[in-house]
């Protein structure tokens, strides 16, 4: 597994939005064929992080390399070759509900490849059978469930055969069998087609579940990067505190800043 | 005072820039799309056409229709006081052609296509498809913004002849069963006054406000914040620049047709 095949690189990547430090010098490295999960609270900057290193974010300082190519200095046809190799499930499925499922699941096929009509229909034809979704092409997406939703982007997002996936949030809001089927494929497809999978979540279950690398975030730092048992066993108070989802630790619940007193008798 | 007024400008000059970007970036696609093999599909072009000309075509005929008859029975109150109630017609299809079927028709085009646009790009927006385009490495305006660029630039001046025939019609129909005039001189005298500088002047106005109409929708689209109060926002803002600025050009473009002339 770990023979050091290096496929997405981070370094010391920061950024800000206005005064608030969202990223603060994270460093990551993620080999081809693992499973790499970002984890963290609400607001610590994972989605970003993710955003940062499927390209779509400019960080403000540090350097990201996908494919071993450092975006920064890609022009846009090349940024364009390097997508092409990457999939992305996104939070809220990100369908495009002026399509049918299948007219989604098509569209980079059809859009990138010159291949016939009957082979593409083949080809979505499968990845839908792969998240348990063949026959529904014809549907709109207003029509299907939230987890349907999901299980169809992640149909188009490895219509490609990609070779590296990106998940965000890739069980929230769905309920617990959903969410373990969405697992076992994120699962599957990685260790059957040995795709590399980056995975931004804040459900347990699944990450323990599905990870070969952990990395806890918190407040724009990479706090502990590991495999699942040693996170589990970590010293760190923070990061004790996230896997129990105890109230009470390091991790302040309140953003407040000023004194809840004061600011009553004002 | 001084500080907002200067903030003001400042972010007006800023949008300016960025909405010309936008312009150029789709000039761009528009010239170098066929070489690339990265042309819109020209089904996807056909289906915005059908949307913004063809299912347009209900309301530009009613308006234009009304504003035939309202020009009409305007200018007879003025010309019956001397007798001349046949230059009514030359001042229906002249007024029409030149002015005021390129303006109106893309007055009612801005509020019904130009802010379905900002809408549905605002929607995409705050819903991740446009980040999702991108990263399928589909860039947004090529594959959303020259579809729409290109059907409006080719329907609205369509759009603007059909509205020309029948607010001509509109007249007519003032000019024949109110002021009694024969059918026929009507008819002769409306187009024997009628220049081609009048056709093409009005149709090279309306495909400006075509391109003002689509790349502001867009770029309010695109530029959208905030879930649905912000898509609710770009669509008033679209709709509302839009107005401003085909006055605007309407006004530029009328300055320089009439000084070209001398």
């Amino acid at each position: 597994m770990m023979e050091k095949d290096v496929v997405i690189k981070a370094e010391n990547v920061t950024k800000r939005f206005g005064e608030r430090v969202i990223l603060n010098g994270i460093s990551l490295e993620v080999c081809r064929g693992e499973t790499f999960v970002i984890m963290g609270g609400s607001g610590c900057g994972k989605s970003t992080l993710l955003r940062h290193l499927i390209g779509a974010l400019p960080p403000d300082s540090g350097k990201v390399y996908l494919l071993g190519k450092d975006l920064a200095s890609l022009n846009e046809d090349e940024m364009d070759r390097v997508k092409k190799k990457i999939g992305m499930c996104f939070q809220s499925a990100a369908l495009f509900d002026s399509m049918t499922v299948g007219e989604n699941v098509s569209l980079p096929l059809r859009e990138h490849t010159r291949l016939e009509t009957h082979v593409i229909e083949t080809v979505v034809k499968m990845k839908l059978e792969l998240v348990g979704l063949r026959g529904f092409e014809g549907l709109m997406p207003s029509q299907l469930s939230g987890g349907m939703r999901k299980r169809v982007g992640l149909a188009r997002a490895i219509a490609m055969d990609p070779e590296i996936m990106f998940y965000d949030e890739p069980t929230a809001g769905l309920d617990p069998i959903v969410a373990g089927v969405i697992d076992k494929l994120i699962l599957d497809l990685s260790k059957k087609l040995s795709i590399t999978s980056v995975v931004v979540t804040h459900d347990m279950k699944s990450v323990f579940s599905i990870a070969d690398r952990v990395a806890m975030l918190y407040e724009g730092k990479a706090l502990a990067v590991g495999a699942p048992d040693e996170i589990k066993k970590s010293e760190n108070p923070m990061v004790r505190q996230f896997i129990s989802g105890s109230p009470d630790g390091p991790i302040r619940f309140f953003q407040q800043k000023d004194d809840y007193l004061e600011h009553l008798m004002k | 005072m001084i500080e907002r007024i200067g903030g003001i400008i400042i972010s007006a000059g800023r949008h300016t820039y960025r909405m010309l970007s936008l312009l150029s970036q789709t000039c761009f696609w528009i010239a170098v799309g066929p070489f690339k093999r990265k042309f819109p599909k020209p089904e996807g072009v056909f289906s915005q056409m059908v949307f913004a000309g063809v299912d347009s075509l209900i309301i530009a005929f009613f308006v234009a229709l009304f504003t035939g008859i309202v020009i009409a029975m305007q200018s007879a109150y003025q010309l019956s006081r001397f007798g001349a109630n046949i230059y009514v017609a030359p001042m229906v299809s002249i007024g029409l052609a030149r002015e005021l079927g390129p303006v109106l028709t893309s007055l009612v085009v801005a509020g019904r296509v130009g802010a379905a646009i900002a809408a549905e790009l605002g929607t995409m927006k705050v819903t991740e498809q446009i980040e999702a385009l991108e990263t399928m490495a589909l860039n947004p305006v090529r594959f959303l913004v020259v579809p729409r660029f290109l059907a409006l630039v080719v329907m609205l001046p369509c759009l603007v002849v059909f509205s020309d025939i029948i607010g001509i019609f509109g007249g007519f129909l003032v000019g024949v069963f109110n002021l009694h005039l024969n059918p026929y001189r009507y008819i002769t005298f409306s187009f024997q006054f009628m220049l081609w500088k009048d056709v093409w002047t009005g149709l090279v106005k309306s495909a400006v406000f075509a391109m003002v109409i689509s790349m502001i929708g867009c770029y309010m689209g695109l530029n959208t914040k905030g879930g649905a109060e912000g898509v609710g926002k770009s669509t008033t803002s679209s709709v509302v620049t839009s107005f401003i600025l085909i006055i605007l050009f309407d006004c530029i473009l009328t300055g320089i047709f009439y000084f070209a002339k001398q």
